[in-house]
């Protein structure tokens, strides 16, 4: 599985972002896009598209988390969204599937409704969730920094590394 | 014992006599008046350092006072009588921290204030812009709050920091020290 994750402020500007691959089952932490190099640029399209569709689910629902929103068929990419009470949108897109070299041998390992391999599974869904919860708590924390100005992009490097350490344990 | 005493003292202050706020509206007022500072001088940490050392004198000539009232305490017999107070009593009531008092001088003038907890730089991450991280001490308030109370109860003392967690150190540490007991009562300097 491969992730790009995003907090889009509410004016649609993205103020963080951080691309990862799965660190279960073996997975080096790295991000393997199937559509290699020009994920880097179609992954921001593709969430850039979600925005539209997590404004209008954003009122069906009285959570912060809103589930799986879009799905991306070409590149078989699933976009999650977690919605601050601000309208501070985190996305994350991600992409079933590790780089194929270690695919081969390590699909039989795996179950059906592994987080690897199944982007629509309730653990999947929980995951997500509990990474956009931790996420959510070191925002907050980053926010009331003194010296963070509202909108600004987030340069802190503590954040940074925390959202990482998050996606480690969840993802 | 007598630092037992004195931080039991601190303990039944802070129960019953201490009227308690909230610790973030404090953390966040704190932290805005600093980031304003910094925006007000142009980065300039070290006018910032200044600035923060004169608004603490100014809280710590009347919070001295304050203080007295009340915890009715008795003059103190000597320095380090002194320190143990400052840390056990007075960061204990005001901000419910009690820094470690350490590293004395051998002629007792001299003494660190290790702070294992900061109420002030909670959340607090200082600008990567390069230079904060080696200019700016965030929590210099509190030098200037030692200096301004401890002037009005005689002594003359100098305080800075020496080290910060917000700088990546490993520890909080201010260093105090007593330059002079004051013999004849002055006016305060107008800052």
């Amino acid at each position: 599985m491969s992730y790009y994750f995003v907090v889009v402020s509410p004016t649609d500007t993205p103020m963080f972002e951080y691309t990862f691959g799965t660190s279960k089952a073996g997975g080096s932490g790295q991000a393997h896009f199937r559509n290699g190099e020009s994920s880097r640029y179609m992954n921001q399209f593709i969430i850039h598209a979600a925005i539209d569709v997590a404004e209008e689910v954003q009122w069906l629902s009285p959570n912060m988390w809103l589930k799986v929103i879009d799905h991306y068929a070409p590149t078989n990419s699933h976009i999650s969204c977690f919605m601050t009470g601000t309208n501070v949108r985190f996305m994350l897109l991600h992409q079933p599937g590790g780089p194929p070299a270690a695919a081969g041998s390590r699909t039989s390992t795996l179950s059906s409704s592994s987080i690897a391999q199944n982007p629509l599974s309730p653990q999947t869904d929980e995951a997500i969730r509990q990474f956009m919860t931790e996420v959510y708590e070191v925002w907050v924390k980053t926010m009331m920094n003194p010296f963070y100005k509202i909108g600004d992009e987030i340069k802190s490097p503590a954040f940074r590394a925390r959202v990482a350490a998050a996606g480690r344990k969840w993802l | 014992m007598a630092a037992n005493k004195s931080t039991r003292q601190g303990e039944d202050l802070w129960k019953t006599r201490v009227e308690k706020v909230n610790a973030e509206l404090v953390t966040l007022t704190y932290g805005t008046i600093v980031a304003q500072l910094c925006a007000d001088y142009e980065n300039d940490y070290t006018q910032v350092n200044q600035q923060l050392e004169k608004m603490g004198y100014n809280i710590g000539v009347r919070l001295i006072e304050d203080f007295l009232a009340k915890t009715s305490m008795a003059r103190c017999g000597n320095f380090r009588d002194t320190a143990d107070m400052i840390s056990k009593v007075g960061f204990k009531i005001f901000l419910n921290v009690t820094p470690t008092v350490t590293n004395w001088t051998a002629d007792s003038k001299s003494f660190s204030l290790l702070f294992d907890e900061n109420p002030l730089a909670d959340f607090v991450e200082l600008p990567d812009d390069g230079r904060a991280q080696d200019e700016l001490w965030f929590s210099n308030i509190l030098c200037g709050v030692l200096r301004g109370a401890l002037e009005m109860v005689q002594m003359s003392i100098e305080a800075h920091f020496v080290s910060d967690i917000l700088r990546g150190n490993d520890t909080t540490e201010m260093r105090v020290t007593l330059l002079r007991m004051i013999e004849d009562e002055m006016p305060p300097e107008d800052d």
